[in-house]
């Protein structure tokens, strides 16, 4: 009897074990460009995530109809990390070691992305990241193709300043990173700017907040000095919807004290009941109700590929539409899918947007965008109320916040490091 | 001589004797064949292994008291995740002016966020040797106070279940407040490297899985001591009648104040190992939720049998990397549906079936 | 009737158009003299200067409709026939909207919704708008019409504006308005440059229970950034500090008010969480925790009532209680018989199963109605608030959802109590083995037991879709604050839930204001953990022997 449990124990285990191994360093014969696409399709933030994933299945399948890249066909290799950060990791290690992907779409929030950060670098990997976040970071493997502090949060706080005249700010905010860094830089520039700090309020709850009873009344307080309020809204994701009822109910409608947000998109708002919304604001750099022929193809392109013309497109899938594009563009100017290469090529690239003008690939990682604002209006779309002539430079380091002032990112030569301080003329924190 | 420590028990000596090659051979072969050979362990697959150990440890530790002190603890993620931070924050001071801001004192997180000075619950985590001993002591001190608290007065069952979740509960919380100075939701990230050698390079990986390997068999056979000695069978006692355990003279909330402190040690043991593999320590692992698959881990391998806790983490997280790439869809229906299927028709979890099986060829 | 639009026509309409766009621009620079319905066809030009000139311009006319037109401007009631380009008023009729000429009045009929398109507005607009409306209301024969429009002239006073009001004042009867005109004006004379008049002011200001009526007094005590006073009168000064003293005297008993109705009503809220799980977990032993996913289905059903009765959306929500009792209760009762009905005296293992099954229903969700949040229309009598003053509103989700949480709970006792279902359900629970001697079927009472607890949950799946977001993720967030007011008030004990959820409630919006939401949070959770060592057994512990197991 032991001798039988030993025998095949111990078989099937070694024999696992080889089987591993043999998987984990076969080459297979490379017909295809693979395609990592490293969204979470479960947990929390599969209600963001998962419309990402089907954006890059549609470019994907799009690009192959018209031949694919450098003569081969693109193949989506698609993951679940489960909402789960460290599994972010070790899925991306998965992509790059044993899918062998060329590039890899993906993250969210920005945890995943530090998450996966030293990974991408160690492999020397490539990640297109498509959400606007709190800047501070430029790596060397990661392209930016969401708007960084300056392309969102600085333009929305001129055109409340001087457009709507508003005097008296709420900074209102879920607490995790991208709010925080927001807020310390619009703080910092509001101050710039002669606000008094008796007229700044920051608040923070925690994510998936629902009950804002409290804190709603004390907005409405803060509101009632006579002075024009704003409620400037880095809240995320699920909170939003009480957020927002409760401001309805309590009877304070856009026209007292608008919110403008950084974060609620079509997407967001398809989800929502949107009567109480409507006059407030969100500031982005794509609004699906613009009216272009790049973009009505694309909606159309979209409602085709999901067989369902009710789906909305937002913000993060023009950001991926950009850099997939641009990664071909990259691939095609490189004449292969060689990281280093693709990563030189990068750099310089022009892609139009959907909503008008060329968004270009910046040294620093980092694109060049429209910035629009719209006002929510019942069907859930946005009404453009105010944009940027010209296009916004994104900025990785912001010049509000003393640390980050002195720190540029440029990946071309000389410098060719994403945190080069200007004063020390030192390049810190790089991990290759 | 190893295998006489542990008596005669064969499936345990046949775990230990897997574990022992696992940890021998995938460094090995990773260090010693080059990518392309045969033999050869893609630094993925080390890291993998690497990560399933700690689980392994980490559902060790949740059998020991679930299983053999009859506590489940729907907060042992809480233990965990103290001693992942504890390690995380010695990796953290490692990297000293390498952060993208050049700071030598202040992690990246603190300069951006425009704190002046380290906190001084900071302080001393540069050495490597008080880490150690706070990746032990934190969660020693954290089970402490609350099995103190908890077990003196008699606080049993589901009530206990549900507190110790109430206090994960509260430090995902609290860990997630950027006041708190523990870096917020993004938790600590970008560790450079441990005692002086770089946490990239294969050797630091392999030597990191051979550890996690080692004090997995470490503690696998302490526990296995332990449950041995009178301490043990008093605690299997008390699992089984805990009011007689008590008529009879014994202090029960002292033998389960202390199988739960060793407990926590060996779950703020498995999170130390667990940060430096995955890079990244945040405050979802105090989440309620990661607290839950842990029980379920030991479930499916089979309470109250040591071994069987670490097939268990094991098996679960590996059909958890599988599915998750194979079925990204779907996968969830498929978890769901083996917890399902195991909790009813393998009451023993997968141990339980496999004796069951040995058992009928025994008869025969 | 139906047109038929052949493209020559269109064409030709097109081309008529553009003349009588450029003659109206010509013709507005030549002189102002438009017809009333040139005016109101101009509102639909795309720039919003000129939109705004043309709002200005209608209001200066001397017709009857102009205010409704305004309304429906602000309401997002106009609307541009696409191919004909007349302004409209228009109505949702089922699928379709009834439409109307802006200018005459005149009924066209029914139009499909893609036929006509909103006339966009912006804040600066509406709120322009709604000034201006509430201008010419001001002469209204309706008093609380009159009493509306004070308070929107009041929001952003002006000189113009001013004037009305004051002259409003002189002839106004009625005591309400009287009482907003006194307060606008009050506000006002602050800012003159005679003393006694703003005296005077402050004299009146002490008797409003107003919000800016502090806030301007607060400002006239308050010190700059040097440290001396803004005001340099300190007789004013004085004045002002005794006005402010007394008003907020009257302050602390609504401020009272206020946090209580908070505290209330997350309170409800937390009761109606786990007043399904003080059933399947308090009086069965089920450790569920599919328990918040019951919630879901409850509030997903919500969602597919909507679907349903897409035109009526207060009566879906009433049908949606019973049809979420039903779904989740007829999901519960396969639970338990498919999967709990195995496990039973082995209340630990229940806890892994009931995992795998939250795991499976989250995914089925998401695979069916997709991981996105689903939109849940919120009918017009649950949102506004009950304004009492300007200290304290309740809002009227909230206070309904209060009302619906004491209904269910009454409910739940009363099956619990008077029916026969809930005698068995409380002889199995207490005595197993015994109830089964006594011939009562416990296999049918289990499923029936486990049944109702879902469908309660079910129900609460309802009312939380009117507060929160309808998303897979949706039970999640609920299952640990429901355990945990479980396990505060007493397994097995109803009445123990209900104070357990309500005092749990108000701790957290006493503590919110001092500690923050997060740490209010958290020191509940540290509350309820050291609590239990006090009383192990919860707040109100069951008594007898089937507590000792």
């Amino acid at each position: 009897m032991k001798k039988f449990l030993y025998k095949t124990g111990l078989s099937t285990v070694l024999s696992a074990l080889v089987l591993m191994a043999g998987t984990s360093s076969a080459v297979r014969a490379e017909d295809t460009i693979k395609v990592g696409i490293l969204h979470s399709l479960s947990g929390t933030m599969a209600i963001s995530e998962t419309t990402l994933k089907d954006t890059m299945l549609m470019l994907i399948a799009e690009q192959n109809k018209k031949g694919g890249l450098l003569g081969k066909k693109l193949e989506p290799v698609v993951v679940d990390p489960a909402s789960n950060w460290p599994l972010f990791a070790e899925k991306a290690r998965e992509l790059i070691t044993k899918e062998k992907v060329a590039s890899i779409f993906g993250c969210w929030t920005s945890v995943s992305r530090k998450s996966v950060l030293p990974v991408i670098e160690e492999l020397n990997g490539i990640l297109f990241y498509p959400v606007q976040y709190e800047g501070e970071e430029s790596s060397k493997n990661v392209f930016y193709t969401g708007a960084a502090p300056n392309q969102q949060a600085i333009p929305a706080i001129n055109y409340l300043m001087n457009d709507i005249k508003v005097e008296r700010w709420v900074l209102a905010g879920t607490d995790y990173v991208y709010p925080r860094t927001t807020n310390k830089i619009l703080e910092a520039y509001l101050k710039s700017k002669g606000v008094d700090a008796k007229d700044i309020m920051i608040n923070y709850t925690p994510f998936g907040h629902s009950d804002w009873q409290s804190i709603v009344a004390d907005i409405k307080k803060f509101g009632s000095a006579g002075k024009k309020t704003a409620v400037v809204s880095t809240i995320n994701g699920d909170a939003n919807i009480p957020f927002y009822k409760e401001l309805g109910n309590q009877g304070i409608s856009a026209e007292d004290i608008p919110v403008i947000a950084f974060s609620v998109g079509e997407e967001e708002l398809s989800g929502m009941d949107t009567k109480p919304l409507v006059g407030h604001m969100a500031a982005w750099n794509y609004f699906m109700s613009e009216d272009t022929t790049k973009n009505a193809a694309f909606i159309k392109q979209w409602h085709a590929f999901t067989k369902d013309t009710k789906r909305v497109t937002n913000d993060p899938m023009e950001a991926h539409y950009i850099g997939f594009n641009m990664w071909i563009k990259a691939v095609e100017k490189a004449g292969t899918t060689d990281s280093d290469a693709v990563q030189k090529a990068m750099i310089g690239i022009k892609f139009p947007n959907l909503t008008g003008g060329m968004a270009q690939m910046l040294p620093n990682h980092h694109l060049s965008k429209p910035v629009l604002i719209g006002e929510i209006q019942e069907d859930g779309q946005f009404f453009t109320v105010w944009q940027t002539n010209t296009l916004v430079k994104g900025d990785a380091w912001s010049d509000y916040l003393a640390e980050s002032k002195p720190i540029i990112a440029d990946w071309t030569a000389p410098i060719s490091c994403g945190n080069y301080n200007t004063t020390t003329k030192k390049c810190s924190g790089q991990n290759y | 001589m190893l295998l006489k420590l542990l008596g005669n028990d064969q499936e345990s000596r046949f775990v230990l004797l897997m574990l022992l090659a696992v940890t021998l051979i995938i460094p090995l072969c990773n260090l010693i064949f080059s990518a392309g050979s045969a033999f050869y362990f893609s630094a993925y697959t080390v890291s993998l292994i690497g990560k399933y150990l700690t689980f392994a440890l980490l559902a060790l530790s949740l059998d020991l008291v679930w299983g053999y002190c009859g506590i489940l603890v729907l907060g042992q993620g809480a233990f965990f995740a103290l001693g992942g931070y504890a390690m995380g924050m010695y990796l953290m001071r490692q990297i000293g002016d390498r952060g993208v801001y050049g700071n030598p004192d202040l992690p990246d997180f603190m300069v951006f966020l425009d704190w002046k000075e380290l906190p001084w619950y900071w302080s001393g985590f540069e050495s490597f040797p008080f880490a150690l001993l706070m990746v032990m002591v934190a969660p020693a001190i954290l089970a402490f106070v609350f099995g103190w608290l908890t077990f003196r007065s008699r606080v049993t069952g589901v009530y206990f279940s549900i507190i110790s979740q109430a206090l994960t509960y509260a430090l995902l919380l609290s860990f997630f407040r950027n006041e708190m100075g523990f870096g917020g939701n993004n938790g600590l990230t970008d560790f450079k490297d441990i005692i002086g050698f770089s946490l990239q390079s294969d050797t630091v990986r392999a030597l990191l899985l051979m550890g996690s390997g080692m004090i997995l068999i470490a503690a696998f056979m302490v526990c296995q001591w332990m449950i041995k000695t009178r301490l043990g069978r008093v605690v299997t006692a008390i699992r089984d009648h805990e009011s007689r355990v008590r008529f009879l003279g014994y202090r029960v909330e002292m033998f389960k104040l202390w199988i739960f402190v060793f407990s926590a040690i060996l779950a703020g043991l498995a999170g130390a190992l667990y940060v430096p593999q995955v890079g990244i320590i945040n405050p979802s692992e105090f989440s309620p939720l990661i607290s839950l698959e842990i029980v379920v881990w030991v479930a499916v391998g089979g309470r109250g049998s040591l071994y069987g806790a670490i097939i268990g983490a094991v098996l679960v997280n590996y059909s958890k990397t599988v599915l998750t790439g194979l079925f990204p869809e779907v996968w969830l229906f498929t978890l769901g549906a083996v917890f399902i299927l195991v909790t009813i028709y393998m009451p023993d979890g997968l141990v339980g079936l496999w004796k069951r099986k040995i058992g009928g060829f025994k008869d025969e | 009737m139906k047109y038929r639009v052949t493209y020559p026509v269109k064409f030709v309409v097109l081309v008529l158009m553009l003349f009588s766009f450029i003659g109206t621009s010509i013709a507005q620079e030549e002189a102002t003299e438009l017809t009333f319905s040139a005016t109101v066809s101009r509102l639909k030009v795309r720039a919003l200067t000129a939109k705004g000139k043309a709002i200005e311009q209608l209001a200066k006319f001397q017709n009857s409709r102009k205010i409704l037109i305004l309304q429906a401007l602000v309401d997002g009631d106009l609307f541009e026939v696409r191919d004909s380009g007349q302004i409209v008023i228009a109505e949702s009729k089922e699928d379709k909207y009834s439409i109307v000429l802006a200018d005459n009045g005149n009924g066209i009929g029914l139009v499909e919704s893609s036929a006509i398109k909103k006339i966009k507005l912006n804040n600066r607009l509406r709120s322009k708008i709604r000034s201006l409306v509430a201008t010419l209301q001001l002469n209204s024969a309706a008093a609380e019409v009159r009493l509306q429009a004070v308070k929107t002239l009041g929001k952003s006073i002006n000189q113009q504006s001013l004037f009305t009001l004051k002259k409003r004042a002189e002839i106004e009867k009625d005591d309400d308005v009287l009482d907003a005109l006194g307060l606008v004006i009050a506000l006002d004379n602050l800012n003159s440059t005679d003393r006694l008049i703003r005296l005077k002011g402050i004299e009146t200001l002490k008797q409003k229970t107003s919000l800016k009526a502090v806030n301007r007094l607060q400002a006239i005590i308050d010190k700059n950034n040097e440290g001396q006073f803004i005001e340099p009168d300190a007789e004013i000064r004085k004045q002002a500090n005794s006005a402010l003293v007394k008003i907020q005297a009257r302050l602390q008993v609504y401020a009272v008010a206020e946090t209580v109705f908070f505290g209330l009503s997350l309170g409800a809220v937390l009761v109606l969480a786990a007043i399904g799980l003080a059933i399947t977990f308090g009086v069965m032993g089920v450790i569920n925790m599919a328990h918040g996913e019951m919630m879901m289905l409850g509030a997903y059903t919500t969602y597919v009532m909507q679907l349903l009765l897409p035109h009526h959306i207060g009566l879906s929500l009433i049908l949606s209680i019973p049809a979420a009792f039903m779904v989740s209760g007829i999901v519960g009762i396969g639970i338990e018989r498919g999967i709990i009905r195995h496990l039973y005296g082995r209340p630990l293992e229940t806890l892994l199963a009931t995992f795998g099954v939250s795991l499976v229903l989250q995914q089925a969700v998401r695979s069916i109605f997709s991981p996105l949040n689903r939109s849940v229309i919120t009918p017009d009598w649950m949102s506004g608030s009950w304004q009492i003053n300007d200290f304290l509103s309740l809002t009227w989700n909230r206070l309904y959802i209060l009302v619906f949480c004491l209904l269910v709970f009454a409910f739940l006792l009363q099956i619990l109590r008077r029916t026969r279902l809930g005698l068995e359900v409380r002889a199995v629970s207490q005595n197993r083995n015994m109830a089964k001697a006594m011939g009562i079927p416990t296999d049918r009472v289990d499923a029936m037991t486990f049944g109702l607890g879902s469908g309660i949950a079910g129900v609460a799946g309802v009312a939380l879709s009117q507060i929160t977001n309808v998303g897979p993720n949706l039970g999640q967030a609920y299952i640990v604050d429901s355990f945990m007011v479980v396990v505060f008030g007493g397994v097995g004990n109803l009445w123990g839930t209900l104070v357990a959820g309500f005092s749990l409630g108000i701790a957290n919006k006493v503590l919110e204001p001092y500690a923050g939401a997060v740490l209010a949070k958290i020191l509940v959770l540290v509350f309820i953990i050291l609590f239990i060592q006090k009383r192990p057994r919860g707040l109100f512990p069951q008594k007898g022997r089937a507590a000792e197991s």
